[in-house]
């Protein structure tokens, strides 16, 4: 069944890819695999039986989602009277855990676009992860603010709908600006999603034996017969929205620093916002790949597509990132010295000394110190390791939040207000709760829906270039041949 | 379904006479390859033998396909920029809108627009700076939507049926196989002709006759 030219293929093993030597081009897949095998990896994952590590994963996930549901029904019916919020601290978990959301939604976007316009073609294996990963915590994210308004029955008031009481939306706010740029993300974020996903569903309603599968998959797919025409199409539409999506990553998390930063209070309002939050995001969000991508492999398969260079390219991005959130840290102490702001220079002293520094203690020791590991190349050879500082990322991404938004609340200019937060057994819950929500629409994504682009990983095997026949072949010749 | 009486029931195509043909109409046929840079060789000869209605099926876009076709730029990047245009200035229009509290009109023009006059954080009432995130955020909102229905939308899809998909060994094309598809309403088609013509191509596997 394999083509010609994969007999000459050179059998890889996992390590074979991971040299720096810049003569030779890593590839991207490997062992022996063409087009024939890749399909059947990703496609047999959603047409056999799960196995009892799905079940396990699938079992507690739901009934954590499940418990999830019954506190927002619970929430809906008392009143968010049952949270910790207080005054001065009115933004609690609430707010936090929706930006620990959206913040992890953000990597999904960078890897599938970003990486994209700047022809990473090892994004490949992971961008439909990462992309279902953004919608999900986009869902996750979307649930807070909207119980946050307090009547959620009325939450449409955040749109510009006209109606019988002649208010508009404020567009002066940046909460505003929240529901526009959210909105517009989550709709998008969904939209490529699903666009990239349809020549996949082809290849599954092809491939499906059963009835259900022909018509679920047929209908998903639109009917897509893989033409050059609607791949041309595609391709540009493609190219498009990674280009749309770019500025519109970027302008997320910083709508979302608007939100503090345009507020005039110690620790908040502050210009260096705008860049922190979106290093952080994508801190977050790559630390939350790994810790989905690093199982995956293992427990369906995919450790020829998933190859140990991706999960060591994406280490390297967490490295990156999380010394922008490092410097962005020691910034604002700099600058909270620098300004001679009195309720600055107390707010930030009140950070690791005061009333919430477990917190603060919390977010530098598992941010700053934790992934320094990565450095050194044992680090980034040892799975057990890499996953350990990607869990030390998502804690600490999450406390973060909690620093930021209840050191400053609780302790603003006007010491007459003060305050002491402390969450109720409901706030933990839901925080648990919104994990369950996650998981178990993410392993619903791995059961039912192409797990890895197809159509994208295939372009980047050697058998896709008409003259790599087994030998080391450069795609800048590649190229130059295909301009004929 | 044709009543046809004259005609054979059981030919499946009818050489040289494609649209008279009354029985079973034929949509095309295909042409079976396992390796990229055949198809794409066998695309470019086609187009040099004067073939016009085909198409090439893949489960990737293959580089320089376009090219061996001969196929146009898509006019949708400039569908999506008029629609990015729209998307900005509805923007501008709504925030300015919602936020005014007078709007220009001729005198004799009866008017009761009061405005929604609620100053926050100081800002004036047209205050564009804060207006940006919004317009920002609908010129790409529109801009995006454009670009995914609008490709499908020129792409013809949903179509649910086709032709091809009547095709067993077709369901490879989304899979690991290449297929160049020429269609019976090509000028150049004949069933026998074209038949050996596909036949004689490099690193073909099958040809086969599609129905309509």
């Amino acid at each position: 069944m394999s083509h010609p030219t994969s007999q000459a293929t050179a059998v890889l093993t996992e390590r074979d890819n991971i040299g720096d030597d810049p003569r030779f081009r890593a590839p991207l897949v490997t062992g022996v695999n063409d087009f024939t095998s890749v399909t059947d990896i990703v496609a047999s994952i959603a047409e056999r039986k799960p196995n009892l590590y799905w079940w396990i994963a699938f079992g507690g996930a739901a009934t954590l989602c499940g418990f999830f549901f019954s506190l927002l029904g619970y929430l809906v019916l008392t009143g968010i009277g049952i949270w910790g919020n207080n005054q001065p601290v009115a933004w609690a978990f609430d707010i936090i855990n929706f930006v620990f959301w959206i913040g992890i939604g953000h990597a999904g976007t960078l890897i599938s676009a970003v990486l994209f316009l700047f022809r990473q073609n090892w994004r490949t294996s992971i961008n439909r992860f990462a992309e279902a990963m953004t919608i999900f915590a986009v869902c996750c994210a979307g649930i807070f603010p909207a119980l946050h308004v307090g009547r959620p029955w009325l939450a449409y008031w955040l749109f510009p709908i006209p109606n019988q009481m002649a208010m508009w939306a404020q567009y002066r706010s940046p909460l505003l600006w929240d529901v526009f740029a959210v909105s517009t993300y989550a709709s998008v974020s969904l939209f490529f999603w699903y666009a990239g996903m349809v020549p996949d569903f082809a290849t599954l309603r092809d491939r499906s034996k059963s009835k259900i599968g022909q018509f679920a998959y047929g209908l998903f797919s639109l009917g897509w017969n893989g033409s050059a025409r609607h791949w041309h199409r595609f391709e540009k539409a493609y190219l498009i929205l990674c280009g749309l999506c770019t500025p519109l990553v970027f302008s997320v998390h910083s709508v979302v620093s608007f939100d503090f930063a345009t507020a005039q209070l110690p620790g908040w309002h502050t210009t260096i916002f705008p860049p922190y939050f979106v290093a952080g995001a994508i801190y977050g969000g790559f630390a939350m790949v790994l810790t989905l991508a690093i199982p995956c492999r293992e427990w369906f398969g995919m450790k020829d597509l998933i190859t140990m260079r991706h999960i060591q390219n994406m280490a390297r991005v967490m490295l990156a990132t999380g010394l922008m959130v490092c410097y962005a840290y020691a910034m604002e102490f700099f600058v909270a010295w620098y300004s001679g702001a009195h309720f600055e220079h107390s707010l930030f002293l009140n950070r690791p000394f005061g009333n919430h520094r477990w917190g603060f203690w919390a977010m530098f020791l598992l941010n700053c110190s934790g992934p320094q590991l990565l450095w050194f190349k044992w680090a980034r050879n040892n799975l057990w390791v890499i996953m350990a500082c990607a869990m030390c990322v998502n804690a600490g991404m999450w406390f973060e939040r909690y620093v930021i938004i209840a050191t400053s609340l609780s302790r603003d200019a006007l010491p007459s207000s003060w305050a002491q937060f402390s969450p109720t057994w409901v706030d933990l819950s839901l925080l648990t709760g919104s994990f369950g929500l996650f998981f178990t629409l993410f392993l619903l994504f791995l059961k039912f829906l192409p797990t890895i682009a197809l159509s994208e990983i295939k372009t980047v095997m050697p058998q896709a270039h008409e003259h790599a026949h087994g030998h080391a072949h450069l795609h800048g010749h590649d190229r130059a041949e295909e301009k004929h | 379904m044709s009543s046809h009486a004259s005609q054979p029931a059981s030919g499946g195509c009818c050489p040289h006479a494609a649209k008279a043909c009354a029985a079973p109409s034929v949509y095309g046929m295909i042409a079976e390859f396992d390796v990229v840079g055949d198809v794409r060789h066998a695309a470019e000869q086609a187009r040099k033998a004067g073939y016009t209605k085909m198409d090439v099926h893949s489960s990737f876009p293959i580089h320089g396909i376009d090219e061996a076709l001969g196929i146009k730029p898509t006019i949708l990047p400039w569908i999506v920029l008029c629609m990015g245009l729209v998307g900005m200035t509805t923007g501008i229009l709504l925030t300015t809108y919602c936020m005014a509290d007078w709007i220009p009109h001729p005198s004799w023009l009866v008017e009761n627009f009061k405005g929604y006059r609620f100053i926050i954080s100081g800002k004036p009432m047209l205050s564009i700076p804060a207006y940006i995130p919004p317009i920002f955020e609908l010129t790409i909102m529109f801009s995006a939507y454009t670009a995914v229905f609008g490709m499908f939308l020129l792409n013809r899809l949903p179509t649910l049926s086709h032709p091809l998909f009547s095709s067993a060994r077709f369901r490879r094309a989304t899979q690991d196989r290449f297929f160049l598809a020429i269609e019976a309403e090509d000028k150049q088609f004949d069933a026998k002709q074209t038949e050996s013509f596909l036949q004689g191509l490099h690193g073909v596997l099958a040809v086969e006759t599609i129905l309509d």
